[in-house]
């Protein structure tokens, strides 16, 4: 079946490794992923800071465009971009009158029925079992799975996951060989849009989310959102002198590690444009951990 | 129904306007302060989320200057921890969301939210022309708006080598479309949009 894909403004620039590993995972197990024609921007932050109707209105032109091409579920592997078609969908539901305002100011027809998934939604449905037997490299590391906060917040709305200690993640890590350690910063907030205008903040957040995810023994941190990513791999410096220690452990997107463990090339999954460098040994697995 | 709760159907007051655009109720709130203590970002604040629920709850237009002036409705991440931690449901964000766009409107944006406001402008700003965000375009209009030129320069060339750095925006076909949905909601109020 053709899934549609909106890939959203960051996976076109600064997380274009995420763009390029979701295709080569598609690819890889034959999922047909179709971009909407013409997307525009969710209008992600900014909007919805600054004018309701807007913050409505760029996600409803994306849906309806799906909509036109005769797409019945789309995925939207940015977690930020998720969460805004998504409150666009709810909100649009419940309020009639707010669905014909938005309607007329997007002068496309808007039902508001498609499916949106998530990255791990996808993941589960199109791949799932299928992960086992194509494993060449298992994915043999200690890693802290770091849903962030718009994958399963508001809970109300997305109905994903447990909001508090949500366990996908961590369920499609163990099938690929990794141990997900259990910590404390799973969907705490790493700072999001406020990269450039108060990378303070962001380095504190982050930070903290790093030394949690260092100190439980984590040798990586698996993420599923360009800003998470951007924040943690980017934001490197800020954080290390944040937390006056030199981190080196790399952000992988989870993408990334199923390619890892299917054996795609790393070039084809984009490892080489991160800041922090991915450099993890390949490691056979112990006696411990097969019984385990 | 009691007074307290009476007011907040009273659209003259903050908490009654909050309530008919929004569906939120304030007077909900009963001060648990679950919003404050999960906040990633409460410390940072001039008030934390539990305090403007509750200044909005007294319907004093004192309190409402103070909510509208605040640095709190900027620095707010819109991470969704309050909402989803508190007892009542109270939708907190989608507060925050309209407390920010009015504070826009009267013009009673916190002096300290200037970056933040000028970051979220030059994003809207970049997606108003080309329909997708510009990464380029959203620092050289952010820089411009600040005047924090210097700031992060030795990035960019680590960002260009790395391929995450577009030289040209991405442009959809029906520019048009997005410049009247645009139009169309912010009606050229806000400057610089």
């Amino acid at each position: 079946m053709k899934l549609g894909l909106y890939p959203g403004c960051s996976l076109k620039g600064g997380s274009r490794e995420y763009k390029e590993s979701v295709a080569a995972l598609a690819e890889a197990f034959e999922i047909e992923l179709y971009e909407i024609p013409d997307w525009n921007c969710c209008g992600a932050t900014a909007a919805h800071n600054l004018n309701h109707d807007l913050s409505l209105s760029l996600p409803a032109r994306i849906i309806a465009l799906a909509e036109k091409e005769g797409l019945e579920e789309i995925v939207v592997p940015c977690a930020a971009c998720y969460s805004r078609l998504s409150i666009t969908v709810h909100e649009l539901k419940n309020d009639e009158n707010l669905r014909k305002k938005i309607s007329e100011i997007i002068q496309i027809e808007y039902k508001g029925t498609i499916r949106i998934l998530n990255i791990i939604q996808m993941i589960q449905k199109y791949i799932g079992k299928k992960i086992q037997g194509r494993i060449i490299n298992p994915f043999n590391y200690k890693v802290a799975c770091y849903y962030g906060c718009l994958l399963v917040r508001p809970h109300q709305i997305l109905k994903f996951d447990r909001p508090e200690d949500p366990q996908t993640m961590d369920v499609l890590l163990k099938e690929i060989g990794a141990t997900p350690i259990d910590w404390a910063y799973k969907v705490e907030c790493c700072g999001a849009g406020m990269s450039v205008s108060r990378t303070d903040i962001v380095a504190m957040l982050s930070g903290k989310i790093m030394k949690d995810a260092i100190d439980r023994g984590a040798e990586a941190i698996i993420v599923i959102c360009p800003m998470c990513h951007s924040n943690l791999d980017m934001r490197r410096p800020e954080i290390n002198k944040y937390l006056c220690q030199k981190t080196d452990i790399p952000v992988i997107y989870i993408s990334q590690a199923i390619g890892m463990a299917i054996g795609i090339d790393s070039l084809s999954l984009g490892l080489h444009r991160h800041f922090v460098p991915v450099s993890l040994p390949v490691k056979e697995k112990t006696v411990e951990e097969n019984q385990g | 129904m009691s007074s307290e709760i009476h007011i907040h159907h009273d659209k003259h007051i903050l908490s009654g306007e909050i309530l008919s655009q929004t569906g939120v109720l304030a007077a909900k709130c009963y001060q648990c302060g679950k919003c404050s203590a999960g906040c990633p970002l409460s410390d940072e604040m001039d008030y934390p989320p539990s305090v403007i629920m509750r200044m909005l709850q007294t319907g004093f237009s004192e309190n409402e200057e103070k909510v509208l002036r605040s640095y709190t409705i900027w620095l707010c991440v819109t991470c969704e921890m309050c909402y989803e931690r508190c007892p009542m449901e109270i939708d907190i964000p989608v507060v925050m969301d309209f407390l920010r766009e009015k504070s826009l409107k009267l013009k009673k944006t916190n002096k300290k939210a200037k970056d933040i406001i000028a970051f979220h402008k030059a994003f809207l700003s970049t997606v108003n022309k080309t329909g997708r965000l510009f990464e380029i375009g959203l620092i050289a209009g952010y820089k411009l708006n600040t005047f924090h030129l210097t700031q992060d320069v030795a990035l960019a060339p680590k960002m260009l080598s790395r391929g995450k750095l577009p030289l040209l925006p991405e442009k959809i076909k029906n520019k048009k479309n997005i410049a009247d949905i645009f139009n169309k909601t912010l009606k050229n109020k806000e400057k610089n949009i």
